[in-house]
């Protein structure tokens, strides 16, 4: 064909450049990205630059990096997308190292882009500068270092691939300020693909006959699920549904994989681990086949691991090859994506016409409701003071019927909301589960409440926790976000107070916090609404109020019991079947020495 | 009382392809450091330049269950290509090179030689006082040379590390 006036080839070419910058934006929107979590400064501002110039995606302004981070996680946790982060150089890069490190325990999908020096002040101690790519390598699940404006787009396609793909995880980018600046050629996200990360998701054919085989064989059998069913997204928790009625079978879950399987459910037998109920220890404890579904053997969950599940053949889905037979062995492992793995069990068990064995079953769960009739749960009432479970069993019950995201921070309140707040949804419940990072829930929910306007969000906060990322009030005002700050007030350090009167002989060393802030009186210096319960009587009048606030953060400053101990409990070192009910029974000559060093 | 752990270890050879990009080594080293896993030697090297890979060789002495996990966490890294563990998977070879200043006169002198001879090691470098071996073989091969060069005047070792290959037609990569 005749072309009568060519554009000069260099020409057309520079004409496809656009700065680092806009191709960063650029990349997000065609990522599909909303929401970005941010702090500005020095070493981002051309970033900033190219957010103040376009409206397809909205900046948050956070108080502090690692609320950014956190937020993110929230953000993640509560849609199944990619969260993200945008942050400057050295501090900004530093603080932002905490939820960098939560979101690579708790596998949650994250983009943290890092603002770094120009290229050529890289390690010459420039001001605002670190190795950021250094600092983050162990607590990130990748991430890169971009020197040149043309690998910008490809490398945050690879970036947003790396983070959700396979077991999901935080990846950093950092990305010097003259690459800022620099032109570059966009690519869109059809033209990248990862040319060697490509982790394998279809479970082998062959072991999930075995495990169907296995499973349609035992006769104390348990279902052990965990955050891989989250993770895997809404399909793998409505396969885990279907699973158990076809079997029967009783469920557990850890502390990530709570809301996978509804809480409402007969055959639902609470959390397990450290502070899980009695009959789920006892339940993973008794089993003959354990079918682990996206868990990993977490130390709080295992107790002592020479004496976990003694009897029981054990089937292992991971997505991840690495959890398989890191702490325990297993018989049949299986790796992949969960939520295919559980589909696939459930065609083999449909097509081989598998049904449990109904007599042994039987037994099983007449079992399994001798321990539950043991009620672990169960705690002394009090109509002069507020005990931290009912004030929960209060918030469970005046909610109702609303669909309600439950964030947490850190202690004692955190495993009485997992014990005590029914989760009949996945993406619903919130908490920092592997890094177990104090000042995680308020930045956590206001990410949860930016995906879900109108939605109630609570974060189950205890006093101490809170402060550690208070500024974030500000950010729920300034974006009208009615995210609850539910704190159970015990003026304690209370997990910590409880260890040391249960294993360090009553030694409360430097935990207890004297001089606490008025939380109200907090709340209304934000610009939020403050309130307080002092006894029961008060208590459903103040929830009442919390929620009807719809268009600023509130927070419920709840006085509770100071002294109440989080029950039921696995001393440390110990195995599921040396649970301790209640404060009436002695736990320091129940710790064995091995597990005096174990946290 | 032994410990049991120590009993069960046995030494592996993995062989790690990777892209050639900046950072792969500290990600494979942190990976070693920060989980305790040990590293009896470690050698890289860019092997294909068309297509950006190195080839990492890891000697580690542990348990097989650790030895599976170190196989499956360098499998877990985004720039980690494929981790053949080269002691489970068959028959192999292994090579090291030594190169060893040794320095003596008279009858260490010619002693140093005629072992040096023995063992196949080159006669690289030679001064009036001193020589250079340099000899390749198994690890421990050269270890016996080492020990026996050691009294006749060795003041200086240096080791390239162990590489590793599965013996046979079959390439890994
Ligand atoms: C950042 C951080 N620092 C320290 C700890 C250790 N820690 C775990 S629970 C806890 C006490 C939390 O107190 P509070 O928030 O009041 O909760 P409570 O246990 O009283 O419900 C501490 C200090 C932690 N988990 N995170
Ligand atoms: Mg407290």
């Amino acid at each position: 064909m005749l072309n009568i006036n060519p554009k000069p080839k260099q020409q057309a070419e520079h004409d496809k450049k656009i700065n680092g910058a806009d191709i960063l934006v650029k990349a997000l929107r065609d990522q599909g990205v909303d929401t970005i979590f941010g702090y500005p400064g020095g070493a981002v501002l051309p970033i900033y630059d190219a957010i103040f110039k376009q409206n397809d995606i909205r900046h948050i302004l956070v108080r502090q990096e690692g609320g950014a981070v956190h937020a993110a996680e929230g953000y993640a946790r509560s849609t199944g997308k990619v969260g993200v982060v945008l942050v400057t150089s050295g501090p900004g890069a530093t603080n932002a190292v905490t939820g960098l490190a939560d979101a690579l325990l708790d596998s949650i999908p994250v983009v943290c882009f890092t603002g770094q020096v120009p290229t050529h002040l890289i390690g010459n101690d420039a001001f605002q500068e670190c190795d950021t790519t250094g600092i983050t390598r162990p607590c990130t699940k990748h991430n890169y270092l971009v020197k040149d404006a043309n690998k910008l787009a490809r490398v945050i396609h690879e970036a947003f691939h790396v983070a959700r793909s396979g077991r999901p995880g935080p990846v950093v980018i950092d990305i010097p300020k003259d690459v800022q600046l620099s032109p570059g050629d966009y690519l869109s996200p059809a033209q990248v693909t990862h040319p060697t990360y490509q982790p394998k998701t279809m479970p082998d054919m062959d072991a999930i006959e075995r495990a169907v085989d296995l499973i349609a064989d035992a006769e104390r059998p348990i279902f052990y699920t965990g955050g891989g069913i989250i993770n895997s997204g809404p399909r793998a928790s409505e396969a885990l549904r279907k699973f158990a009625k076809l079997t029967g079978y009783p469920v557990t879950s850890t502390l990530m994989g709570l809301g996978a399987f509804p809480a409402s459910d007969p055959q639902w037998v609470g959390m397990l681990g450290m502070h899980g109920t009695y009959e789920a220890n006892l339940t993973m404890h008794g089993c003959d086949v354990m079918i682990n579904l996206g868990a990993r053997f977490d130390d709080r969950v295992t107790g002592k691991l020479s004496e976990f599940a003694p009897h029981s053949k054990k089937i292992h889905v991971d997505i991840d090859a690495s959890s398989i037979n890191k702490t325990v062995v297993v018989d049949i492992p299986i790796v992949g994506d969960v939520g295919t793995a559980i589909e696939m069990m459930i065609k083999v068990w449909e097509k081989k016409k598998h049904s449990a064995n109904k007599t042994a079953l039987a037994k099983w769960w007449a079992q399994i409701n001798e321990w539950r009739a043991r009620k672990c749960l169960a705690y002394k009432k009090s109509d002069k003071i507020i005990k931290p479970q009912y004030a929960l069993e209060r918030l469970r019950d005046l909610t109702k019927g609303t669909e309600t995201f439950i964030t947490t921070e850190v202690g004692q309140h955190q495993m009485w909301a997992a014990q005590f707040m029914p989760f009949d949804e996945p993406n619903h419940w919130m908490t920092s589960g592997g890094l177990g990072t104090m000042g995680y829930g308020l930045p956590a929910a206001i990410g949860a409440q930016l995906a879900h306007p109108g939605k109630l969000v609570i974060d189950i906060a205890g006093e101490a926790s809170i402060l550690m990322n208070i500024q974030e009030m500000s950010t729920a005002v300034q974006y009208r976000l009615p995210v609850k700050i539910f704190i159970l007030n015990n003026q304690w350090m209370g997990m910590v107070r409880q260890w040391q009167e249960l294993i360090h002989g009553g030694r409360y060393s430097e935990s207890y916090t004297a001089a606490l802030p008025d939380f109200v009186k907090l709340a209304e210096a934000f610009g939020g609404v403050g309130l307080r319960a002092r006894t029961p009587d008060e208590l459903d009048g103040v929830i009442k109020q919390m929620m009807a606030v719809n268009d600023r953060p509130c927070i419920v400053d709840v006085c509770v019991d100071e002294k109440e101990n989080c029950y039921p409990m696995i001393p440390s070192g110990r195995a599921h079947n040396e649970m301790i009910l209640s404060s009436d029974q002695d736990i320091s000559s129940k710790t064995p020495d091995e597990g005096l060093v174990l946290v | 009382m032994t410990d049991p752990t120590i009993i069960n270890q046995q030494r592996h050879v993995f062989s790690v392809i990777v892209d050639d990009e900046p950072g792969v080594l500290a990600r494979v080293v942190g990976l070693f450091s920060g989980r305790g896993y040990n590293i009896d030697s470690l050698t890289v090297a860019s092997v294909d330049k068309v297509k950006a890979i190195s080839r990492i060789t890891i000697v580690s002495c542990a348990t097989p269950q650790i030895l599976e996990q170190i196989e499956a966490q360098l499998n877990r890294l985004v720039p980690v290509r494929k981790v053949v563990d080269l002691t489970s998977a068959g028959p192999m070879l292994e090579r090291e090179t030594a190169l060893l200043k040794v320095n003596s006169m008279g009858e260490k002198r010619i002693e140093a030689l005629r072992i040096a001879d023995v063992f196949h090691a080159k006669t690289i470098d030679a001064t009036l006082e001193s020589f250079i071996f340099e000899f390749s073989g198994t690890n421990e091969e050269i270890n016996n040379f080492v020990e026996l060069i050691t009294p006749l005047g060795l003041i200086e070792v240096v080791r390239s590390g162990v590489l590793g290959i599965a013996r046979g037609s079959k390439a890994i990569f």
